[in-house]
């Protein structure tokens, strides 16, 4: 990676009549000033990358660029469409981290010029950078499913980005009849939030139980099995027998290949289903300034180096949390954070020209599967010597005979999970 | 006491020792920050279920985790207890968890040494909680009677690698009583005894006015 930069430092030097003019960073450096790192991206990944940075070395000068006013975590956003949660306890602003230090742009990165380092914004202004960190997230994959463009996931939400849309899939289901058809339909791998739509049934089935008991859930699968599938499927049938049915891919060719929203339909190679209320759950790929950036792959998500999550496309950009290949991890929020702190310190290490730690991961992920009914997967990771992978070391799933106190532990721990984990974004 | 300073003098060593091969102690913070999105800033949790691990003694979270290390192996925990003198004391087996025997398993003991003595050095932050002012007197009496004199100072010590019960979370701490009575987690006899005085004189309501007073307590 230090060959890269100086091959980059020799191209911007290459090009010093130009560079000279736009006030290139050479000279500040000359004078000593202080290092500028951006982060595009306000999520679980770059408010902690943001935040990380600025402690590991105060001198640093961080801007961190959202699109957003607030922010509405996924993480919890099924409980608010089981209706247990209101969406004001997902909504958390950015007004902690300015206290950080940490300039907190609200504007929408349009592109970055790798070559000239700097980063464009819709406002018009641009921002300079020694390092980048980009934290998009997922983009949605518009038309790749056929039918499915941005006005049907108003008929038709997908609520994989928590806030307008979860309120929306919200007020479907309370307008629901008793007896009506809710279908879902989780998308091939990889896909941020591997066992979101498992959990998404289970708060939504416990809103039906209670609520509106004659009516079903349909789940038609891209795939033929799921993230902590035993786990749920024995709390479907614990809680919710008779409720849902799952249908793997196999039995459908391969899952949803088309929708359509006026007919509110979709249709697989084989058959057609009528639903009431559909949660359209599409292909993802990173978010879309990755792209836009040139750095994405053809699997549309950003490969990296998995020691620092230094993009190996583009020198001194980093990409972390979902629009990442974290070869081992999943995209996930607690993923997100483990990796974002990696991510800081490699860029600290690399600015300050020392080498960094080893790195250390870790993922811990719950869903709630009913109010006193808990489940979780937790993983500790290393990094493997050849850098191929983040190899798991430790780990495992809430065990299958674990007793009704233990599940009941698992939802008030995952709460305080959530209170920490927002905490450390936030504050 | 003696031990208990042959501990540290060996944990300073470590970290100096990592101090030099890569300038700073990043090395504790790049493992410690893997803890904190769920321990809170430093150890000090504001999710009420989740512990504080601030200011704990060093051998109270070395024993903990090794404990959920070791859950599903008593000689393998009785071997790393004989590999270190320094982990003598270590007697809290078994430690009921739900998920921490996944993760400790995933840390060597020279790491789980780091650990311990980072969030052993952090002062704690004790959380503002709700409490009954009634239930809670009557909890400072029982501490006094009954508790005070290994968790000393209202139960702000970490002395003798006790552990801090002011400020402690509300939910963890009955989740933690339920455990020892139960006998899911292991504990000194003298504590054993108290605890049935307890049950003996004021029944199951003795741990929830203890709950009560110890979230009273602030900092």
């Amino acid at each position: 990676m230090k060959k890269l930069n100086r091959r980059d430092f020799i191209k911007l030097g290459g090009g010093s009549v130009v560079a000279g003019t736009a006030g290139f960073s050479i000279p500040n450096i000359a004078l000593g000033a202080s290092k500028k790192v951006v982060v595009i991206g306000g999520g679980a990944g770059g408010t902690i990358a943001a935040k990380y940075l600025r402690r590991a070395d105060s001198s640093l000068e961080v801007t961190l660029i959202e699109k957003n006013d607030d922010y509405h975590s996924c993480f919890m956003s099924n409980e608010v469409i089981g209706g247990d949660r209101k969406i004001e306890t997902i909504r958390h602003t950015y007004d902690g981290l300015k206290k950080h230090g940490i300039n907190v742009v609200k504007s929408k990165a349009t592109g970055v010029d790798v070559d000239a380092k700097k980063v464009m914004t819709e406002s018009g202004d641009s921002f300079s950078y020694d390092r980048l960190v980009v934290s998009p997230g997922i983009s949605i994959k518009w038309g790749t499913l056929e039918g499915y463009d941005e006005a049907a996931s108003e008929i038709m939400p997908h609520a994989w980005k928590a806030g307008s849309q979860t309120a929306l899939l919200r007020k479907q289901l309370e307008s629901m009849d008793d007896g009506g058809l809710v279908i879902l339909t989780p998308p091939g791998n990889p896909f941020r939030c591997p066992p979101g739509p498992y959990e998404r049934v289970c708060q939504i089935a416990h809103y039906l139980k209670h609520s509106k008991p004659k009516s079903k859930i349909l789940i038609l699968d891209a795939k033929d099995k799921f993230s902590k599938q035993a786990l749920f499927m024995q709390g479907w049938k614990a809680r919710y027998d008779g409720m849902i049915e799952w249908v793997p891919g196999a039995d459908t060719g391969g899952g949803v290949t088309s929708v359509d929203s006026g007919s509110m339909t979709v249709s697989t190679d084989f058959d057609d289903y009528k639903g009431d209320v559909i949660n359209v759950i599409p292909p993802q790929a990173a978010g879309k300034i990755a792209q836009v950036a040139g750095l994405t792959n053809d699997s549309g998500w950003c490969p990296v180096d998995l020691g620092t999550f230094e993009s190996t496309i583009h020198a001194g950009i980093y990409v972390i949390g979902d629009a990442s290949i974290a070869k081992g991890m999943p995209k996930s929020a607690y993923a997100a954070n483990s990796q974002a702190k990696v991510c800081a310190a490699a860029i600290v290490a690399s600015l300050n020209d020392h080498d960094m730690a080893d790195p250390s991961y870790v993922n811990t992920c719950y869903s709630l599967i009913a109010p006193d009914y808990g489940i979780s997967v937790a993983a500790v990771y290393r990094l493997a010597e050849d850098r191929s992978e983040i190899s798991q070391v430790a780990g495992g799933l809430t065990p299958s005979d674990a007793s009704p106190d233990a599940l009941e532990r698992e939802v008030q721990y995952a709460y305080s999970w959530y209170d920490n984990i927002i905490a450390d974004m936030f504050t | 006491m003696h031990k208990t300073l042959r501990v540290t003098g060996l944990l300073i060593l470590t970290i100096l020792l990592h101090t030099v091969a890569i300038a700073g102690d990043k090395s504790v913070t790049m493992i410690t920050d893997t803890c904190v999105a769920c321990h809170g800033d430093q150890g000090n949790s504001v999710g009420p279920a989740i512990p504080n691990l601030a200011g704990m003694s060093s051998n109270y979270l070395i024993a903990a985790m090794l404990a959920y290390k070791y859950d599903d192996d008593e000689d393998k925990l009785a071997e790393a207890i004989e590999s270190e003198p320094a982990f003598e004391d270590v007697e809290e087996f078994p430690r009921y968890s739900t998920i921490m025997g996944r993760i400790a398993k995933g840390y060597t003991i020279e790491e789980i040494k780091m650990i311990a003595e980072y969030f052993s050095s952090i002062t704690p932050k004790f959380p503002t909680q709700n409490y009954d002012a009634d239930l809670a007197s009557a909890g400072q009496e029982l501490h006094e009677i009954h508790c005070e004199k290994c968790h000393e100072n209202e139960g702000r010590s970490a002395e003798d690698d006790t552990g801090i019960l002011a400020g402690q979370w509300k939910p963890y701490f009955l989740y933690t009583m339920h455990d020892f009575i139960n006998g899911d987690r292991g504990m000194p006899k003298k504590m054993k005894k108290e605890l049935d005085e307890i049950a003996e004189t004021v029944g199951d309501d003795g741990i929830k006015q203890l709950a009560e007073y110890y979230a009273s307590i602030s900092d």
